[in-house]
């Protein structure tokens, strides 16, 4: 469980992370969504202490994180993936965390084993690839046996066996009653694994949702409906749960709430021409983009590129 | 898939009750530190080449007096010199090796990360500090007694028959070879509050040696009776007072010395509390 209260963090002029509200509960994974920049990372870094928060709080289990007598079995956090000696053996340097906690010798080979990492154990971790680091840190994140899992950008770098291994990891740990924190630039990654989603963007926070819902708010499942005569259309779709609206004297409707077929049986039931009946199925992908379009960072442009063909 | 396997049998067991009671404590603190030093091929590599510069420079000072006994004419510097301060002639060198490896244990955590991992372990911070000071200031004290008896043992052999010979038995040496090894202790404390001020392997290691070996030489530029009231009192002078075998006026006594070091000391290590605990990571 972490719980966030106004919590904001300026660099100087700049504000990282701007009053944010929200609650991450157990059972549940819970995606942290945001653009490059939106500070996802520092939030996480506030939740356990290496960053100060300007004003406002934020509590892990009830209590700040540095309160507690054993900060690595209340969360378990992969920040940056190199947060490692690279001079210092896998093995070594999951041992010298545990250490701190009095967590015995066997968990450490525990870990090893589950992050995939056995055979390297031994090895200096700063020959590791991307993947096996990204794999060091969540070992080291799943040490104390914690009862909040944070993850930083966790499929970074992986590969897609080491990715699907994450997404299994991730549902395994909420369905044994575990807080699990995920952050992501991926909506379609997020769309995979997580239940509940908390997006910001420039520090702020857009939507506090579920994956379903976000859908629905983006306009979900939207029909187009080109009719002779809207106004009585309006009248024979009309109930609850249905939203219609469209210019005054256009022949065009958005509906919500029915789908095609049940708008196509109605109006020929009433004797209603139709010129046009189409649905259109917002992707999350979309959703994330409407939602976070004012709050992206960096603008990338496409407009610009053009292809010179080359004949040989 | 073997990884996946490991999640599904790992369900049951994690989900009891009874989870064990882990829980963060000073000396649990101190193990990790030491468990952390001494994983690193850089110690051992640098606490070795401590050692050897301790001792093979000390033989070299005592070699060349004998040397320069047996032809005839000795070098100035030599006039006054003793088999305890001939032996001790490497202190100088090994201060450098200590002391870079002082800045290395704190300063080498912010330059590869490790510091995020540590101090997401212990978030109370200041026990990270502490244990690093402890464990690196005793095996910096232990390489540093180590080695200044060691030198001791084969220079005095190796002057003994002319002006300088002395034993271990003769008043005082044993107190200048303890001092020796008590200062390069705390010139490894002091590398380690330097690297936790300042964050950097390089900046460390600059002020490491501008306070020791550089500012010395700029006092020399100031009046001189300026310099007879601050210069007993730096760092350097203060420190070389602590396994002098002689003092005169314009030095101060082996005690006076040591506590004068010990303030450089702690001033060093609550500046790097200080940045600890109040800037972020």
């Amino acid at each position: 469980m972490i719980d966030a209260r106004q919590l904001t963090k300026r660099y100087g002029e700049k504000t990282a992370v701007d009053s944010l509200d929200f609650v991450v509960k157990p059972g549940t994974v819970t995606g942290f969504l945001g653009p490059n920049g939106a500070g996802k990372s520092t939030t996480m870094r506030m939740i356990v202490g290496l960053d100060a928060p300007t004003s406002g709080s934020v509590t892990v289990n009830g209590r700040p994180y540095a309160r507690h007598e054993a900060p690595l079995q209340e969360v378990g956090a992969l920040l940056e993936a190199k947060s490692i000696h690279p001079g210092r053996s896998a093995y070594n340097h999951l041992r010298a965390l545990a250490l701190t906690h009095g967590i015995p010798r066997r968990r450490v080979d525990e870990v090893i084993e589950l992050a995939g990492l056995g055979s390297v154990a031994k090895k200096r971790a700063g020959a590791f690839s991307l993947g096996m680091g990204q794999r060091l840190g969540i070992a080291a994140a799943l040490l104390g046996d914690p009862q909040t899992v944070m993850l930083d950008e966790p499929v970074n770098g992986l590969d897609p066996e080491g990715v699907l291994w994450i997404r299994n990891l991730l549902k395994a740990l909420a369905d044994e009653g575990r807080t699990v924190f995920v952050s992501s630039h991926l909506m379609s990654e997020m769309a995979l694994v997580a239940d509940h989603l908390i997006i910001v963007g420039r520090g702020r926070l857009l939507a506090d949702t579920t994956v379903g819902d976000l859908i629905r708010d983006a306009g979900g499942d939207t029909v187009t409906v080109v009719t002779q005569d809207p106004a009585r259309l309006r009248d024979v779709l009309a109930g609850p749960g249905v939203d219609v609206t469209g210019r005054i004297g256009s022949e065009e409707l958005q509906v919500t709430g029915v789908t095609a077929r049940e708008i196509g049986l109605k109006a020929a039931e009433h004797g209603i021409a139709l010129f046009e009946l189409s649905s259109r199925s917002v992707s999350l992908e979309e959703a994330f983009m409407d939602l976070t379009r004012d709050a992206v960072e960096y603008h990338g442009s496409t407009t610009a590129v053009e292809t010179q063909g080359s004949v040989a | 898939m073997s990884t996946l396997t490991a999640t599904a049998e790992e369900q049951p067991r994690t989900t009891a009750p009874d989870r064990p009671a882990y829980r963060v404590t000073g000396r649990r603190v101190l193990s990790s530190e030491w468990a952390k030093l001494w994983s690193l091929r850089s110690t051992w590599i640098t606490l070795a080449l401590g050692l050897l510069f301790l001792v093979a420079f000390g033989l070299i000072a005592a070699s060349h007096y004998k040397s320069g006994i047996g032809s005839g004419h000795q070098d100035r510097d030599f006039a006054t010199a003793t088999a305890v301060s001939l032996s001790l002639f490497g202190t100088n060198f090994a201060q450098l090796a200590l002391g870079v490896l002082g800045v290395l244990v704190t300063a080498g955590e912010y330059s590869t990360g490790m510091i995020r991992s540590t101090l997401a372990a212990v978030p109370r911070r200041l026990p990270v500090l502490w244990s690093k000071a402890v464990v690196f200031g005793l095996v910096a004290l232990a390489v540093g007694t180590l080695g200044a008896f060691v030198a001791f043992l084969f220079g005095s052999q190796i002057v003994s028959g002319t002006p300088a010979a002395m034993g271990l038995s003769h008043a005082g040496v044993v107190r200048s070879l303890l001092g020796a090894g008590l200062y390069l202790g705390l010139v490894g404390v002091i590398g380690t509050a330097l690297g936790a001020l300042l964050r950097s392997v390089a900046g460390g290691i600059s002020v490491l040696v501008a306070s020791l070996m550089l500012v010395p030489g700029l006092i020399s530029l100031l009046p001189s009776s300026w310099q007879d009231n601050i210069s007993p009192y730096l760092p350097s002078n203060a420190g070389e007072s602590m396994f002098a075998l002689t003092h005169d006026s314009t030095t101060l006594s082996p005690t006076a010395g040591l506590l004068v070091f010990l303030g450089w000391t702690a001033l060093a290590l609550a500046g790097a509390a200080y940045r600890l605990v109040r800037s972020d990571v």
